[in-house]
């Protein structure tokens, strides 16, 4: 028998009881579109962090101090004292995977323009630290290593400090500003950069060597992180395995010694940040599948009456010369076609909620063609799966006995 | 014009119910040539409905020997059967059988939506060719619920017609209708058999019925009681210009 005919077969009988079948078809399309929502937001708000964990920098590599023991005592973070000029110097000595290195070491506190004053972070680095964290200035220009060297009182300055300093909108290269009673010269603006995947404003940041933290307001020879660079994407892990072993030697680390430093990449950073909403993800998309389960058991149910109301028919269309196999197709080809439908209509509401979503709750979203994919191949095997033993019922029926059926 | 379609010998046909065998047929032999119309007549539990159910290739005799257009039925497989029924033979049931909600011609061409020989403008060329024969032509794209009974089971003459079978099995065709609408379908199987020559089995348990045709095998307990070649054969047309008119509407549309 011809698959045209088939399908026209299939199709009279599904438009002949356009209720049932929507009702039936109600499962899977709950099922799909819920499949394809869950799967949206969930790749959705990953895609977002991803984004955001970008904005950090390019193939950006942060070494954090650990807190390891001195005397017994376990101290934290921020007081430890394991990275220093050593460190750096080391990891410019005879770099393979990397090439920019800057430390970073921040302190808190006013920054008074005349009448105006703002709490902000003034963080120490290196000229290259705009580099590895692909940050272009505005305005103006970047301090160099003389500067660092000098420990000049030059800073970079981010917008939204500049907002709450300058008020009137004016220039602001070449003016002066005071943190912690010294004067330091705005030398460049800083680009607009945005939130960061934690919330924090990263714009609300002045730049100035490192030294001049260290020297002029701190105190300090040590560093809070050290930030490095990949070559590129594919070199990550190398550069990262590259930092580990340069500290280990720098820092005279012995094989029974654990590391006194953390060394994160981006992609281990992203990996970490979506790990939470890889398993809500997931775990919705269980949820939503067993739905589609559910569904295709509904399809089953009504085949199942389908193929009982109908075995006049059967009985009929055995006579007239239809085979068991005529039979299976046509049954078959219906719950495919319930299921297929039922799957069409589910991804067009999934799409549609996703959209809706994004529009009125400004959640990010991402339909993925996968999901798409998926779950229309899903229908699919569920209308075989589940149509197939009503269908082999029907086809198994005696003709005389189904057409004395009544 | 005389050959031989139907060749049936010794035919037995056996039931188990329980630990009883029931025999519905026992040892009938007789052949059946293009072109006959022949009734079956019989009471109920005579074996007529089990002959006509082996005629039509839905079951298997026990034992015996059936050749349909020269073909063995006894040996040919479920699939083989199919489309041995759906090539070769035409069902006109009792209750009509056409697929509710679906149109006259659409009811037509069912049997061979079962045959990739045909594409689907040769099938609806068939199907109003056959529902020309049953002069219904005008009324192929009604449903059944708008068609009356007797119209109705022309339409299933027409499915029956549209494949061109060797033979047109009839099971109690005008049990459902009454007296002048069975006159009707008297009226158009005789010129089928008459005009077209088709050769028509026709299973009636109605001797007025049985009138009409050219031959009648009378069963008794499964066996032959009489076959005998009817010599007054009654002409349906005449007995129904006989009748009164009808008072109310006429199902005649031709």
């Amino acid at each position: 028998m011809r698959l045209s005919n088939l399908l026209r077969i299939a199709w009279r009988a599904i438009i002949r009881n356009k209720m049932r079948t929507l009702l039936t078809m109600l499962g899977i399309i709950i099922g799909v579109a819920a499949v394809i929502a869950m799967t949206a937001i969930g790749q959705g708000s990953k895609q977002s962090i991803e984004g955001q964990i970008k904005t950090m920098g390019s193939n950006m590599i942060m070494i954090v101090p650990l807190s390891n023991v001195q005397g017994g005592v376990r101290l934290d973070n921020s007081s430890v004292q394991s990275l220093d000029e050593n460190d750096i110097t080391a990891l410019q000595k005879q770099p393979v995977y990397i090439n920019a290195v800057s430390p970073v070491v921040s302190v808190k506190g006013q920054v008074i323009n005349g009448a105006n004053n703002w709490s902000t972070t003034i963080q120490g680095v290196y000229p290259d630290f705009l580099f590895i964290r692909s940050w272009p200035l505005k305005d103006g220009v970047a301090f160099t290593n003389r500067d660092v060297k000098s420990a000049a009182k030059v800073c970079l300055v981010g917008l939204t400090v500049i907002a709450n300093l300058f008020p009137d909108g004016e220039d602001v290269i070449g003016k002066s500003i005071r943190f912690k009673n010294i004067p330091f010269k705005i030398i460049g603006v800083l680009s607009k950069k945005g939130d960061n995947s934690f919330g924090q404003d990263q714009d609300d940041m002045i730049l100035t060597p490192v030294t001049t933290v260290q020297k002029r307001i701190l105190a300090t020879t040590y560093y809070q992180y050290i930030y490095a660079s990949a070559i590129d994407e594919k070199s990550t892990d190398s550069a990262s395995a590259e930092v580990e072993q340069v500290l280990r030697k720098s820092h005279r680390l012995t094989a029974s010694n654990e590391n006194d430093f953390t060394v994160r990449t981006q992609a281990q950073l992203v990996s970490m940040l979506t790990s939470t909403s890889s398993i809500l993800t997931i775990l919705l998309t269980v949820i939503a599948g067993i739905s589609l389960v559910v569904g295709g058991i509904g399809i089953m149910n009504i085949m199942y009456v389908s193929v009982t109301e109908r075995t006049k028919e059967i009985g009929l269309r055995m006579s007239l010369g239809a085979r068991g196999r005529d039979i299976l197709m046509q049954f078959l080809i219906e719950a495919i076609l319930i299921s297929i439908t039922g799957g069409l209509i589910g991804i067009i509401i999934g799409i549609t909620s996703t959209k809706a979503v994004t529009l009125f709750l400004h959640w990010p979203t991402a339909v993925s063609e996968s999901s798409v994919l998926l779950s229309f191949l899903v229908c699919f095997i569920t209308g075989v799966f589940f149509g197939y033993y009503p269908a082999l019922k029907a086809s198994k029926l005696d003709p005389i006995e189904a057409l004395r059926y009544e | 014009m005389d050959s031989v379609i139907v060749d049936i010998k010794n035919l037995k046909r056996e039931f188990k119910i329980g630990e009883e065998t029931v025999k519905a047929l026992n040892d009938v032999s007789f052949t059946i040539k293009t072109g006959e119309f022949i009734t079956i007549m019989g009471s109920s539990g005579s074996g007529k409905t089990t002959l006509l159910n082996i005629l039509g290739c839905l079951e298997k005799p026990t034992q015996g020997q059936y050749l349909l257009d020269g073909t063995d039925v006894s040996k040919l497989s479920k699939n083989e059967l199919a489309r041995l029924r759906n090539k070769k033979l035409g069902f006109v049931f009792q209750s009509y059988n056409l697929l509710a909600r679906t149109s006259a011609i659409e009811n037509v061409e069912l049997p061979l939506l079962y045959n990739n020989e045909f594409s689907a403008s040769e099938r609806k060329e068939k199907a109003i060719k056959a529902l020309e024969a049953v002069k219904l032509k005008d009324r192929m794209y009604h449903l059944p619920s708008q068609l009356s009974g007797g119209q109705q089971q022309r339409v299933a003459i027409a499915r029956a017609l549209i494949n061109d079978p060797v033979m047109i099995l009839a099971d109690e065709a005008t049990g459902n209708l009454d007296s002048r609408t069975s006159y009707e379908i008297m009226e158009l199987i005789q010129e089928l058999n008459d005009v077209h020559g088709k050769t028509i089995v026709f299973v009636t348990h109605e001797p007025d019925i049985a009138l009409f045709s050219k031959r009648t095998i009378t069963l008794k307990d499964g066996k032959i009681l009489k076959d005998a070649i009817n010599t007054n054969i009654g002409n349906a047309k005449a007995v129904l210009e006989k009748l009164p008119a009808p008072e109310e509407f006429s199902t005649t549309t031709a």
